[in-house]
């Protein structure tokens, strides 16, 4: 897998200045001409009520000081921190929060993309990625809700049997790819993602075009239609 | 006569919580749109996929409504259950009814569809947001026996408020699934009233993620629903800004705590074991004063 480094430097050939505090990355990147704020994770990060609320913050720094300057979320994380003290304290509402931050950024013009260059877990890309105008992933980002394993003991279904039925169904099976075909995922960026990143951009605009394209990919051939049955209804 | 929103199944809810007779179903069982996924598992599936949704009034207000079924799959989100909720805010969008509101009873993604689950637990929270872009309040209530947990806890906190009842649940992880991962000294989920102080009700009012406390009857939810839809704040930067805060400010007062118990002290109630005792209108009094400023509304 590529550390963060490799990968910024690979978006952002004109430079850039990234922080990592922790497992908070925070700073900014420019190609094409653009500069990008930059708020992500690293170290497959357990993401609890702090590292939400830092980059919740970011989100709310980048829209107060650089109106409209387009955001990346670079994200690395195994998921939300499984703790007590977490819970205690309400991290729902962290994670809300910073999708609501992403969203007032979106409403306030600015364009918003992600990128997985390594895992993403449930809880811990909700909030942001999954929350971009376009989210992208490297070939090799694992994605997934949890393992088949721990899947098949909660679900009480054999693991050979949930694993025969992730070889013909995206909607198990952990892997970029699925979440591609599903709609979640935009494209793969294997090469040049520079000019992946740019022609992103061009194209991201404010519409969830997510079960549209699930549809047309084959991969989710029921949210869209149901959707749009539910808005029309008479 | 009393009727208890924890035992009641979603259909009954939303009659109850509705005007007499307005409710008229989208999708309803009869239209058969069920999850081909877990066809695919041999697993039974639910005319409904386990959500009600359609439009009726509140006080002769047109609204619309969702309301989840823990009686199938724990409320879980799966691809047609999350499409279905998707639709309905995608319709309150268009049509401006006076509120939406979201009955929600949910273990969050359902796993036979894990992916789909995810991604339409994101779409329902873009959806909430889009709808409350277009000014309409979306309004949630959380009270039954599944309490409202994952994803869907996530989607809770992106409405206007939120109404609970001391008998309603609402955290990120459930308490077995950090068991599981961090072991019985992290979070003993068999500790009844360990759990209860930690995503009960009372707690969640009491540092400011619920809005309104109730009983555990239908008609109290209605009357928090009828009082919350006047007051929705619209949603902008600035609420952000001021929920931004508030949350620092929980970290910086609470973070050392390690437990409820702890936090209620240093909220002011000296004896912070008579928080489980009391009933919900005395608890209520006895909060003023001993809370966290007020969030939901506040983003």
């Amino acid at each position: 897998m590529r550390s963060w480094r490799s990968v910024a430097d690979a978006l952002f050939p004109e430079g850039h200045r990234i922080e990592e505090k922790g497992d908070l990355l925070c700073g900014d990147g420019r190609a094409g001409g653009k500069v990008f704020a930059v708020i992500g994770t690293t170290n497959h990060a357990e993401v609890g009520v702090e590292l939400a609320l830092a980059m919740a913050a970011g989100v709310l720094d980048t829209v107060r000081t650089h109106p409209g300057r387009p955001l990346l979320f670079l994200i690395d994380t195994k998921g939300q921190r499984l703790r007590h003290r977490d819970e205690l304290l309400g991290i729902n509402s962290f994670m809300a929060h910073l999708g609501k931050c992403v969203e007032i950024a979106r409403q306030r013009g600015h364009r918003i993309l992600g990128l997985i260059y390594d895992q993403a877990l449930s809880g811990g890309f909700i909030p942001n990625a999954m929350m971009a105008d376009l989210c992208a992933a490297l070939p090799e980002a694992e994605i997934r809700v949890m393992g088949l394993p721990a899947m098949a003991r909660i679900m009480r279904i054999p693991e050979e049997r949930l694993r025969a039925l992730s070889e013909t169904s995206p909607v198990f099976a952990p892997g970029a790819s699925n979440y591609l075909r599903m709609g979640a995922i935009d494209a793969l960026w294997s090469d040049d993602l520079a000019a992946r990143l740019l022609e992103s951009l061009d194209r991201a605009d404010t519409t969830d075009r997510r079960s549209a394209s699930g549809f047309d990919r084959g991969g989710r051939m029921l949210a869209q239609q149901v959707a749009n049955r539910v808005t029309v209804d008479e | 006569m009393k009727h208890s929103y924890y035992e009641a199944s979603a259909r009954e809810r939303v009659d109850a919580l509705l005007d007499p007779l307005s409710f008229r179903e989208i999708l309803p069982p009869t239209a058969r749109v069920v999850s081909p996924h877990l066809t695919a598992l041999d697993l039974p599936t639910a005319f409904d996929d386990g959500v009600v949704i359609g439009s009726g009034a509140l006080e002769g207000r047109a609204v619309l409504i969702a309301a989840q079924e823990g009686g199938f799959m724990g409320g879980a989100v799966g691809e047609v259950h999350g499409a279905k909720i998707v639709g309905l805010l995608e319709r309150a969008s268009r049509e401006h009814p006076v509120a939406v509101l979201l009955l929600l009873e949910s273990g969050g993604v359902r796993l036979h569809e894990a992916n789909a689950g995810l991604i339409a637990v994101s779409e329902v929270m873009r959806a909430i947001l889009r709808a409350r872009a277009a000014g309409v309040p979306v309004l949630a209530a959380i009270g039954g026996q599944y309490g409202c947990f994952g994803g869907m806890a996530i989607a809770a906190r992106c409405s206007n408020a939120i109404v609970m009842s001391e008998e309603g649940r609402m955290g990120l992880s459930g308490p077995e699934v950090i068991e599981t991962a961090n072991g019985v000294e992290e979070f003993d989920s068999r500790d009844r009233a360990l759990v209860w102080r930690t995503v009960g009700g009372k707690h969640r009012y009491l540092i400011g993620d619920c809005d309104r406390l109730v009983d555990d009857e239908i008609a109290q939810f209605r009357a928090a629903f009828i009082a919350l839809m006047r007051e929705a704040e619209a949603f902008t930067l600035e609420a952000l800004e001021r929920e931004h805060a508030m949350l620092t400010r929980r970290i910086e007062l609470f973070g050392g705590h390690a437990d409820a118990l702890d936090i209620w002290r240093a909220l002011g109630w000296e004896e912070p074991g008579e928080v489980s005792v009391l009933d919900t209108r005395e608890f209520a009094l006895r909060a003023m004063g001993r809370r966290a400023a007020r969030a939901g509304m506040a983003g």
